[in-house]
């Protein structure tokens, strides 16, 4: 029994340092975080989260927005919209953060391999995506035609916009941005991503589809992505619930047989298709 | 505006026009003309006649509207591929918004008084027309209810 | 507990004198012995001293929103069923502190907390209480993720069960499969035979550890006759069940997500969490994470939680389940539905709790029949 006592609690989180915090919006920042006590290799998969604790405040699942081939620190996008995040955008360099994880699924970046790969995201949802996104580049040949077709409120809430530019401007790829809300200085295109996939230039039979971003768009997104005959399998959603323990012990993440932390957040579409219908499951 | 060759086809294999006859197509190919804008010219004006209609062929045009002291508002733009432009069949026959080029533009048009006249005398046509016409005009209505939800407001922490 | 299966052997201990030394035994071994006593008017789980706690010629009366203990049949000590209290309260506490956190500088440190593992024996468990334990373990251990206080508990604890000679008004582990008789997961399992001239208890055993503490206890070999004594006082009680569940509800339920009957429901539940607490498998449960005043030490506790509270789904921008009518569905379907598809298992035990300490009354296996009717009716 002793020996069972010795596990390690996987609800007790690891103290790490913040190594630099990036401002990306004027209310979106990025956290790069490095182990506090000794020196460890940090492994994860495109769209896993982790959860983050502030002293004092309290902790919340954030996704990982980081290069999974770079090994030695831990990258997190987020918005300061609740009380641990407005904590978080108010702490600096070399403070403590208490990081477990990784947790849940990912992106089945490398079942993708030989498809055309589309990307639909929006808003902060582009975070989540951008460790898939580095991936798929340093294996680009493994694919087809890969699209990226995000969309912002504003042309001042685009994320990554730096990053976004530079994927136009190199390899094969078509990197669409539209935003829902603009003036006349803004010279991209005005108008919901979804419209962005009726003409997107992939091979719906042969395309693999990731899709984050809210809810809303997401159902959105999707419904178009199967009007241009993308089989709803292939159609990958990253869902948000409530989740507190990122292990399935709590059950606050339920969304009818699943756990959204440990069987998601990233689920193929056809498997939760009948959960985005039924309201308040 | 030169008369291209080259639109009969262009139209024909345009998703906007699949499903309509050949004669009807040849109708609305006589009426087209290829128009090019370069960016930040005006392809139409709000409250000017609304004699046209558009396919965007390459480039964008944003729908605008101006306001006094301040930019203009893009409710949207139209990209590669998209129809422009309903005015010419809801009276009285005026543009609603401005429509201006956000870089070079090409763009065939479809000049609505003569297909206006002939919609009228051809009721078949005229509904193979309108079914066209009222899919866009709702793709466009669940758009702007979109883009008006403040979809991105609430998203992941 | 150890192992799952009884053994062939069975004895007979009596009544009185037995079970006195089975506490007196257990508590020698170091085992804190916890069992049902009679407490506000109620039997609860509490520690016991001797067999002098247990609650003796008591019986309950249950139904929909009630419960009474009324006289029983003198002398007897097990004529009731369960009570409000069930062993998740030892195995799974309602609140445990995780670890804590003291600031250092810039920086904090987390101290991990040692866990309290008590060597409990529980005395009187029920067949449908260990179905509850066994559905427990693969919660807490699913196969990617352990809890390591629970597992140590649930290890260190000996389980002596009590085959059930009376049904409760709500209970229908007949119905779920789960009971009346043990069929595995204790140390000991005791079926009590009250008779005039004759009060003894038969003692079947599951385990290494049962046995030897068993061997202690001197009990004589159980005859054929006093096995099958005990079995047909319990098949008594199987077809004396005052609830029973529909046929396949889980599917029934999984058709039924937009059935009406939820808002109907909804009329009467009050979102008190009451059937969450009572129920022996609900194990949803939130973090906090407190800090004192100096603002210099933090302490994360885990705390029994209920998905009848607003709180309970709330993400970014407001709760999912606004409507009591979806909270409640998610209760029931859980239990009753999704449970299989994340356990492979029913989450309901059949114990009955829930109807009993509903305070309107509600009653899962009359909404299950109700949902069955409405089908084709829509």
């Amino acid at each position: 029994m002793n020996q069972m006592a010795a596990l390690v609690d996987p609800m007790v989180p690891a103290p790490f340092r913040i190594e630099r915090v990036k401002k990306e919006l004027s209310d979106t920042f990025t956290l790069d975080l490095v182990p506090a006590e000794r020196k460890r290799s940090i492994s994860f998969l495109p769209g896993q989260f982790n959860m983050l604790y502030v002293f004092g405040v309290g902790e919340i699942p954030i996704s990982i927005s980081g290069d999974p081939g770079v090994g030695d620190k831990i990258v997190h996008t987020t918005r300061a919209v609740g009380n641990v995040t407005n904590a978080m955008w108010k702490m600096g360099v070399g403070q403590t953060i208490g990081v477990r994880g990784p947790f849940g699924t990912a992106w089945p970046v490398e079942e993708a391999e030989g498809s055309d790969v589309v990307i639909v995201t929006g808003g902060i949802g582009l975070a989540p995506l951008r460790p898939a996104i580095y991936q798929i580049l340093a294996n680009r040949q493994a694919y087809g035609n890969v699209c990226i077709m995000y969309g912002a409120r504003t042309p001042e809430d685009i994320l990554f916009r730096k990053e976004l530019e530079k994927w136009r401007g190199q390899f094969d790829m078509q990197v669409d941005v539209t935003v829902d809300h603009a003036t006349g200085r803004w010279g991209g295109k005005v108008g919901v991503v979804t419209k962005l996939i009726g003409r997107g230039g992939f091979d719906p039979h042969h395309t693999v589809a990731f899709v984050c971003g809210p809810e809303v768009m997401m159902r959105y997104a999707v419904d178009t992505l199967v009007e241009r005959g993308v089989s709803e399998k292939d159609i990958h959603v990253s869902l948000e619930r409530n989740m507190k323990c990122g292990i399935g012990f709590c059950g606050h993440c339920q969304l009818g047989g699943d756990f959204v932390c440990k069987d998601g957040p990233v689920f193929p579409f056809d498997a939760v298709a009948d959960r985005f219908v039924i309201q308040e499951l | 505006m030169v008369q291209d060759m080259g639109l009969d086809k262009l139209i024909r294999d345009h998703p906007f026009f699949e499903g309509m006859d050949d004669e009807a197509l040849e109708l609305i190919a006589g009426c087209a003309a290829n128009e090019r804008f370069d960016a930040g010219q005006y392809v139409f004006r709000e409250g000017q006649p609304a004699d046209k209609f558009y396919m965007v062929r390459h480039g964008s045009v944003a729908l605008e509207v101006r306001a006094p002291g301040r930019d203009s508002i893009v409710l949207q733009t139209c990209d590669d591929g998209d129809v422009m432009g309903w005015s010419w069949i809801v009276p009285p026959f005026r543009w609603k918004w401005d429509a201006r080029a956000t870089r070079l533009s090409r763009l065939v048009s479809f000049d609505a008084i003569c297909l206006r006249g002939k919609l009228d005398a051809d009721p078949a046509l005229g509904y193979a027309m309108y079914k066209r016409f009222v899919r866009v005009i709702a793709e466009r209505l669940a758009h702007a209810r979109l883009q008006m939800i403040d979809l991105y407001g609430i998203g992941k922490e | 507990m150890t192992a799952n299966k009884s053994t062939n052997q069975a004895f007979v201990i009596d009544a009185d004198k037995g079970l006195q030394k089975l506490i007196a035994v257990l508590a020698a071994e170091g085992y804190q012995v916890v069992g049902p006593r009679l407490e506000d008017g109620a039997i609860v789980y509490a520690e016991l001293a001797s067999s002098a706690d247990l609650p003796v010629g008591v019986k309950d009366k249950q139904d929909g929103g009630n419960y009474r203990i009324v006289k029983g049949r003198e002398g007897v000590y097990f004529d009731y069923v369960v009570g409000p209290h069930s062993w998740k309260r030892y195995l799974f506490p309602p609140e445990q502190k995780i670890c804590e956190f003291r600031r250092q500088g810039k920086a904090f440190r987390i101290v991990e907390e040692t866990p309290d593992v008590p060597a409990y024996a529980f005395i009187g468990a029920r067949p449908c209480e260990l179905q509850a334990m066994q559905i427990h373990d693969r919660v807490f251990d699913n196969g990617e993720f352990a809890d390591p206080a629970y597992l140590a508990r649930r290890d260190a604890a000996f389980v002596v069960a009590v085959n059930c000679t009376q049904a409760g008004g709500t209970c229908f582990c007949a119905s779920m499969n789960t009971g009346p008789k043990a069929s595995g997961g204790f140390d000991l399992a005791l079926t009590e035979i009250a008779e005039k001239s004759r009060h003894v208890f038969v003692v079947e055993v599951g385990s290494q550890r049962g046995q030897e503490i068993v061997a202690k206890l001197k009990g004589a070999a159980a005859t054929d006759g006093d096995v099958s004594k005990a079995d047909a006082l319990v098949k008594k009680a199987a077809a004396k069940m005052g609830r029973e569940m529909v046929d396949d509800v889980g599917p029934l339920l999984k058709r039924n997500l937009e059935s009406n009957r939820w808002y109907e429901i909804s009329k009467r539940c009050l979102s008190c969490a009451n059937c969450t607490l009572v129920c022996p498998t609900c194990f949803c449960n939130t973090v906090e994470d407190v800090t004192d005043l100096t603002g210099a030490n933090a302490v994360r506790n885990r705390r029994w939680d209920s998905c009848f509270t607003m709180d309970f789904s709330y993400i970014h921008g407001g709760s999912i389940r606004r409507e009591g009518a979806s909270r409640y569905r998610q209760w029931m379907t859980h239990k009753l539905s999704s449970w299989f598809d994340q356990f492979e298992q029913s989450g309901c035990v059949g114990c009955g709790r829930c109807i009993t300490w509903c305070p309107v009354g509600i009653d899962i296996t009359q909404e299950a029949r109700a949902i069955r009717d409405s089908e084709g009716r829509a």
